[in-house]
């Protein structure tokens, strides 16, 4: 499939003049989406055949990008260390599982989170920015942010303004993203879209764009709190953003997709689309994450398949 | 006027409350015992086999959580619409070999085999439970619990009655069952799971597959999310007295030993099914006892 052909001859969507004008003009300009096109390719990858050694390469790059995560409004310290003692060694009968990349928790777990994971390679994420909903002031939000640095995140996930940016405040969104990258700093940076309240695929390109220029690390799909999430066809509008945007500017992006992945087969899937769009280069934690709680265990009993020839069951993989 | 061209029956899988075909794409064709070809019957794999235990799983707590009088009247159910369609069962039995009245015979004790088992969901609690005496303050009860997941490989030659037989006493408890039907005669058990889809019975408490035995069989044997194993249907198997082409009883019970998966041996001559049971040991078969220490109140 060939590059996105942007107006202007590739003008670098970095150097818009930052005025509210321009930037939307930019967005606005954007090609729309081919839909059917999309879903049809997206339905055709799907269909690819992984088998054995590729199954299990590919198991394995699941689990070593994944952000195992926990967002519920139960989560106490302890459910957070058990799920960092799983993050570390995800099957304890077996060492040559790799760790996942990231645990990913809400701000006020972060300290525990990162107690139990020091030195260890596994780095701690958090939501931040009133995740999910992002209804909040500004100052709340980088607030959060900052709170969740100085507890020692080594990522942060945020979310966007979904309402300024469905009634078109763009340049509003743009800020919001750009006031945050500037507390993380050197702290990576997710900027969460959440694709299921956007409604067209034309806005998941768009607003994929925006983060981008805005200075996002990572594009990422949803929240997990609203569905649909992660589906394939928007997983590969954000992969396309992230390839032209890397076309143009030479600068690669990261995409994390999230929510709704339970399968093996549905994470390999989500694999094969970044494989065709970005290449071999993406899979790897720096620039390509999947976002999941339950599919771990779902990915260890595939593997467990693969080693002793027999299906696994669910009550043989400890829970977090 | 033109003849007309008969419409064929597509024997299809029953996976999770749905008529899909084989995963493989695969079919075999079901012939009568003169060679009449009778059907195309879905030859399925063990990724059916796998998604069919996935089904089973997810749906064993509802079915285990819904009360024992519920699954009496799901089961009472089966029987009534099994009833009502009385002539296609017998027709597939003929066409499979028996004579009119067997399969009519065979076709009125299967509606009182499940009647039968209907019966027993609210009562053999009762009976295989107990109020022990302890040297305690303590209230000490002992009931039956169903197992999980029960494998059931049909018996071969009784396919209706029998598939009854084995798949209704593993449901009165509340497991959940995947069952390969009778290898060479599946038409009945094809049937049967038309019946299921219609009569209140929650998708992926039943599962049937057709096929292989020998393929499938160990499969299931090793599957470490299947909780019982019934061998019943090992007895009589075709070719099975030809070295080479055995299904291999041994072998399957050691890889269900390996997922501590309780196993019912296959007997060595096929029960005569049209015996009513004495008791409630195919119930118990895939029944764990729990036993509850509760304080006495003052």
């Amino acid at each position: 499939m060939s590059a996105l052909v942007l107006p202007g001859a590739a003008v670098d969507p970095r150097e818009l003049d930052g005025g509210e004008a321009s930037l939307t003009g930019f967005l606005r300009s954007l090609p729309g989406v081919d839909r059917v096109g999309l879903e049809a390719r997206t339905a055709r990858l799907a269909t690819r055949s992984l088998k054995h050694d590729t199954k299990r390469a590919l198991i394995d790059v699941a689990i070593s990008t994944m952000d195992l995560t926990t967002l519920e409004g139960a989560d106490t310290p302890s459910r957070v260390r058990s799920l960092c003692a799983r993050a570390l060694r995800p099957d304890p009968a077996d060492a040559s599982v790799p760790h996942v990349a990231a645990v990913c928790v809400y701000p006020d777990l972060v300290a525990t989170a990162v107690d139990a994971l020091a030195g260890s390679g596994v780095l701690v994420a958090a939501v931040a920015t009133a995740f999910p909903s992002g209804r909040a002031s500004l100052a709340v939000k980088l607030a959060d942010t900052g709170d969740a640095i100085d507890a020692g995140a080594d990522e942060i996930d945020m979310v966007i303004d979904r309402g300024a940016f469905l009634s078109g405040h763009y340049g509003r969104v743009l800020e919001e993203i750009r006031a945050v990258k500037e507390v993380c700093g050197d702290v990576h940076l997710k900027v969460i879209l959440e694709t299921g309240e956007l409604s067209t695929y034309d806005n998941v390109r768009r607003a994929s764009w925006l983060a981008l220029i805005a200075g996002a690390d990572v594009i990422k799909t949803s929240t997990g709190k609203v569905s649909p999430a992660a589906t394939h066809p928007v997983a590969l509008v954000m992969l396309e953003a992230v390839r032209d945007f890397h076309l143009i500017t030479g600068e690669p992006r990261g995409v994390k997709v999230a929510g709704g992945i339970r399968t093996t087969k549905d994470a390999l899937r989500h694999l094969v689309l970044v494989n065709e769009t970005l290449g071999a280069d993406w899979l790897t934690p720096q620039r390509y994450r999947i976002g999941a709680s339950g599919l771990l265990t779902d990915l260890l009993m595939q593997r467990q398949k693969l080693t002793t020839g027999v299906y696994g069951s669910a009550d043989r993989i400890t829970l977090d | 006027m033109a003849e007309r061209i008969p419409v064929l029956r597509t024997a299809k899988l029953f996976i999770g409350g749905a008529f899909p075909r084989s995963e493989s794409g695969r079919t075999f064709e079901v012939v009568a015992p003169d060679g009449t070809f009778l059907a195309n019957a879905a030859l399925a794999s063990r990724k059916d086999v796998r998604d069919a235990v996935v089904a089973a799983r997810s749906a064993q707590p509802g079915w285990a959580g819904a009360t024992a009088f519920n699954r009496g009247q799901v089961l009472h159910r089966i029987a009534e619409l099994v009833e009502g369609r009385r002539g296609q069962f017998i027709d597939e039995l003929r066409a499979h070999g028996a004579d009119e009245h067997a399969a009519a015979h065979e076709v009125d004790a299967t509606v009182d085999r499940l009647i039968w088992y209907a019966g027993w969901t609210d009562k053999f609690a009762q009976v295989a439970g107990s109020v022990n005496p302890v040297a305690g303050p303590f209230f000490n009860v002992s009931v039956p619990e169903p197992i999980g997941v029960v494998a059931i490989i049909a018996p071969q030659a009784s396919a209706l009655l029998g598939l009854v037989s084995v798949v209704a006493p593993a449901l009165v408890a509340g497991n959940t069952v995947v069952v390969v039907a009778s290898q060479q005669r599946p038409l009945p058990a094809v049937s049967l799971t038309e019946v299921l889809a219609t009569s209140d019975v929650p998708g992926g408490v039943v599962n049937v597959l057709t096929g292989q035995v020998a393929e499938l069989a160990p499969t299931l044997a090793g599957h470490l999310d299947v909780d019982g194993l019934d061998l019943t249907g090992l007895t009589g198997l075709p070719g099975a007295s030809d070295a080479g082409t055995d299904v291999d009883a041994t072998a399957l019970e050691a890889a269900a030993a390996e997922g501590v998966t309780r196993v019912l041996a296959a007997p060595s001559v096929e029960p005569d099914f049209l015996r009513t049971p004495r008791g409630i040991e195919r119930i118990m078969t895939w029944c764990d006892i729990k036993t509850v220490w509760h304080p006495k109140g003052t």
